[in-house]
């Protein structure tokens, strides 16, 4: 298992290159032919892409392509094009998480930290090539570390922050800064605390990137050393110094970005960002498919028993244990048993999945192969959603792909099991994520839930055995197998193990796809990776768990995110949408705004779900009117907790969460806009009004002419005044004032 | 099923007659209705009733169960569409961020609500519930195309690239 030649490593051996004419050579073991595959993927990448001296990756998701990322890597194309001098390769990467500095253009040349480019443009694109490619000058202003105020660094260290083992890194990581003071290379290194990486025995840990060494157990005799010749001579402590063997957190050298990184530990998304999600090729040269390649070989229940030990629980969120599912799947006799990939993520605030399969979905499809293998699957459906064209694009040429390399099919990696994977597509329904929801849909009907039992996994798709996880899991379990499943239960917490992907979205400032091991804290994942709240407000809550979880406070911030902590804190873990919320954020709109989203998206099936979230919303519309009443708030947890025990389904028994979390945590605001008819976020319309301050308003007549009610009265150079008793609070005049004159006033009005 | 290809004669748009000549030959037909009315919907717009027909009897099922499937679903539209569709996100990203105050200037711009079709049929515009696109909230799509952090300022210009000539 410790094959080294792919990508990390300088030069791959090769002992026999591709197609080759000689003699046939007889495979023997699924293992081999994807090793043997392996080698020809990278043989032909270095041929391509890698024997360069410059390689240039440009983003390429949804949002990259939103942002204008296909013109910038036109222009770059076209430019290399013509190129004389350096030899510069350029491919395309799915998502690494930046999203706020769409798109990026990262060039890594060999043996320098990574440079990446932001909010790069067809122009910038061109000043890249002129200044960094021919005259190797770096474009300082574009680039990421200028935008982020950090400067040019040529090394980044990571010391593992001791999270699991408890271990205080704060003296070796001021010893560690000291000695690069006084060795005069303190302003050329960065030093961060990152996650714990799961090596809990040989702490502390140090990480020197871009060169990709490890030092463990360090000491002030070690450290001194390490500075001294690697750090100051380029001379790497060969006596001292171990690699990272791991397929997962091995690409922070491509990566470059420290700060949004060192803090992450990526297993589910080891490769997005870092290979090109169409490419096999390159899937195979990070050991893509190895491990599907070993399961197939093993005994099913050995599969299931090492899936087992490393406590992998379902990312959906319900957080079920990933191999029992699987277990009570594989004991059903049965000639048919069907696997599913949820990938129907309707939580509005969550784009992981998306992310995943648009930025490696091979990674998905090797998940499925060993889940379907371990649970005895004889056919494999992904349901995703039609809003996600591009993902549903790259799913189905890496089926295509994978089939063609005989991974997928009759009897593929040449044993005596078939197994296929057929893409199916949702129709914007949100109660499809539900499991028997989901199996409704794929059978071509209404998406309505059933009662459980029976489970899925006794009689689930056609009333067959089936399995359903979700995207996120799947791509943790080659992983899982490479890293082997002792490691992965050393990452995060006793009871959840592992990572979770969060997309991290609202009013944080590095909105983005963030992988944390499990335990770090709501904290350190919007403050130290999410760098705080932007435009320099203050932060009021942070709603974790889609439209079934719940808002928390600040008091919360230091919870722990593992399936626990959550719940016991009023929240959820749920898919990984996590919503950052300042104080413009009305809570009382926000519980609103979810419960409008039930009522939109209850099946209808069941009353307590079909009508009780519709008397919900009434009651919660009448408070942001500011027609509440005190016995409202009575009627409010009354009928939630109605609706929680009696509704057949989790969406139902779900959907009055966010009222009760916003009550436990926010009751103030609710209080504030029964008795005082106040929204101190001036988000409610009846419950703040717009005033023209006169010492700034110059008289432009620019808001009344906007205004479609024509309140605003003045005349020209003197100071308007809106008619309160006439306006609607649209805020057009708010918009479109150019001096700031124009406010909210959430003071009681008229 | 006891129909086969031959015996039925379809009426349906060829692109989608492909597709359905080749989910008859499937086990389980019946769960290929979805992709079948996709099919439909991305050739003609809509779901024209006629066709709907054509598929109940060539699944068969009834009319009431492919519409009953139809409505269930916020894609499927029962009917015509305007030229130009634009959807709002309203996931839970955009609301903070302010989207609705984008979709407010959409409807007074258009002076349609959401679910309908300016009377020229130029314009559809529906709120989606999320596009997954949360790190540029708030956006807005119109045919397929993303726009990001979309303020009420930038909507008139954003139509106008469609056609959009001012209503005032």
């Amino acid at each position: 298992m410790h094959d080294r030649s792919d990508l990390s490593s300088p030069a791959p051996v090769m002992e026999n290159p591709v197609g080759s004419n000689g003699s046939p050579n007889q495979l023997t073991t699924p293992l081999e032919m994807v090793r043997k595959k392996r080698q020809e993927a990278i043989w032909q990448l270095f041929d391509e892409k890698f024997h360069t001296d410059f390689r240039i990756t440009v983003g390429s998701a949804t949002c990259e392509n939103a942002a204008g990322s296909q013109a910038v890597y036109d222009r770059l194309s076209e430019r290399l094009k013509g190129l004389k001098g350096p030899r510069v390769t350029i491919g395309r990467v799915g998502c690494a998480g930046r999203c706020d500095m769409e798109p990026v253009v990262n060039v890594i040349s060999k043996g320098g930290v990574p440079v990446k480019y932001v909010h790069v443009t067809p122009e910038i694109a061109d000043l890249i090539i002129d200044n960094h490619i021919l005259k190797n000058k770096i474009v300082e202003e574009h680039s990421m570390h200028h935008v982020e105020g950090v400067g040019t660094r040529t090394r980044m260290l990571l010391v593992c922050d001791g999270s699991a083992c408890k271990l205080d890194v704060g003296p070796t990581v001021s010893y560690l800064r000291e000695k690069l003071n006084k060795s005069g290379i303190g302003d050329k290194v960065t030093v961060t605390r990152s996650q714990c990486k799961g090596r809990c025995q040989n702490g502390p840990v140090l990480h020197v990137y871009p060169d990709d060494i490890e030092y463990q157990q360090l000491t002030p005799e070690k450290i001194d050393q390490i500075v001294e010749e690697h750090l100051c001579k380029d001379k790497i402590v060969a006596s001292l110094a171990t690699k990272n063997n791991k397929v997962s957190n091995r690409f922070i050298p491509f990566f470059g970005d420290v700060h949004f990184f060192g803090k992450q530990l990526r297993i589910a998304l080891r490769n997005c960002g870092v290979i090109d999600p169409e490419s096999i090729n390159e899937y195979l040269a990070v050991r893509g498919y190895e491990a599907a390649a070993s399961v197939v070989q093993m005994d099913r229940a050995k599969v299931i028993e090492t899936v087992k030990q490393s406590l992998l629980r379902g990312r959906g969120g319900a957080g079920f244990l990933t191999a029992s599912k699987w277990e009570l799947a594989a004991v059903q006799k049965s000639e048919e048993k069907y696997l599913i990939c949820n990938a129907d993520e309707g939580d509005p605030g969550a784009f992981m999945d998306r992310s995943l399969i648009e930025g490696d979905p091979h990674t998905i499809i090797e998940g499925m192969i060993i889940a379907g293998y371990a649970m005895g699957a004889t056919q494999g459906f992904v349901y995703t959603r039609i809003e996600y064209p591009l993902a549903i694009e790259r799913l189905n040429l890496a089926i295509g792909k994978a089939r063609d390399y005989g991974f997928l099919g009759k009897n593929l990696f040449g044993t005596t099991w078939s197994f296929d994977i057929e893409v199916r597509l949702g129709a914007g329904a949100f109660v499809c994520g539900e499991e028997t929801a989901l199996i409704h849909s794929i059978e071509g009907f209404r998406g309505e839930p059933m009662q459980k039992p029976p489970f899925p996994t006794t009689s689930g798709l056609w009333g067959k055995p089936t399995v359903i996880n979700n995207v996120e899991t799947y791509a943790n379990l080659p992983a899982v197998l490479l890293d082997g499943a002792g490691w992965f239960a050393s990452v995060g917490t006793g009871k959840s193990t592992g990572t979770k992907v969060f997309a991290l979205a609202g009013k944080v400032r590095n909105t983005g796809l963030v992988e944390v091991p499990m335990g770090t804290t709501l904290r350190e994942i919007i403050y130290e990776i999410g760098g705080g709240i932007s435009g320099g407000r203050k932060f009021k809550a942070v709603q974790t768990g889609g439209p079934a979880g719940g808002c928390l406070p600040e008091s919360f911030l230091d919870t722990p995110v593992d399936y626990e902590s959550l719940t016991a804190a009023g929240s959820i873990m749920g898919s990984g949408g996590m919503i950052v919320m300042d104080e413009d954020t009305c809570m009382v709109d926000v519980a609103r705004f979810f419960m409008e989203f039930m009522v939109d998206e209850s099946c209808g099936q069941c009353t307590p779900c079909r009508s009780g979230t519709k008397v919900l919303l009434k009651i919660l519309e009448k408070i942001t009117h500011g027609q509440g009443t005190m016995e409202d708030l009575d009627k409010l947890v009354e009928l939630s907790k109605t609706i929680q025990q009696s509704s057949l389904c989790g969406l139902g028994k779900c959907a009055p969460n966010s009222v009760l979390s916003t009550l436990t945590h926010f009751r103030h605001e609710y209080e504030e806009h029964i008795l005082q008819h106040k929204c101190r976020a001036g988000v409610c319309k009846n419950l703040f009004h717009y005033e023209i301050e006169a010492d700034k308003c110059i008289g432009c007549r620019l808001c009344a002419k906007a205004c479609p009610v024509g309140c605003i009265i003045g005349n020209l150079k003197e100071p308007h005044v809106i008619m309160t008793e006439l306006c609607t609070s649209c805020g057009t005049c708010f918009q479109v004032c150019r001096k700031g004159a124009v406010k909210k006033t959430t003071e009681a009005a008229r | 099923m006891s129909t086969t290809t031959e015996s039925i004669k379809m009426n349906l748009p060829k692109e989608v007659q492909v597709l359905a000549e080749k989910v008859l030959s499937r086990s389980n037909p019946r769960s290929f209705l979805i992709p079948l009315l996709h099919k439909l919907q991305d050739v003609e717009g809509y779901l024209k009733e006629e066709y709907i027909a054509e598929i109940a009897s060539l699944l068969g099922i009834t009319k009431a169960e492919v519409v009953g499937v139809a409505s269930f679903y916020n894609h499927f539209k029962l009917t015509p569409q305007g030229k130009h569709s634009i959807s709002i996100c309203l996931g839970t990203a955009c609301h903070v961020k302010g989207a609705g105050f984008v979709a407010d200037k959409i409807k007074e711009l258009l002076g349609i609500s959401e679910g309908q079709t300016t009377a020229d049929k130029q314009f559809s515009f529906v709120a989606a519930r999320c596009l997954g696109m949360c790190a540029m909230a708030p956006v807005l799509m119109v045919d397929g195309k993303v726009f990001g952090s979309v303020t009420p300022e930038m909507v008139e210009g954003i139509l106008c690239q469609y056609g959009y000539k001012g209503g005032k």
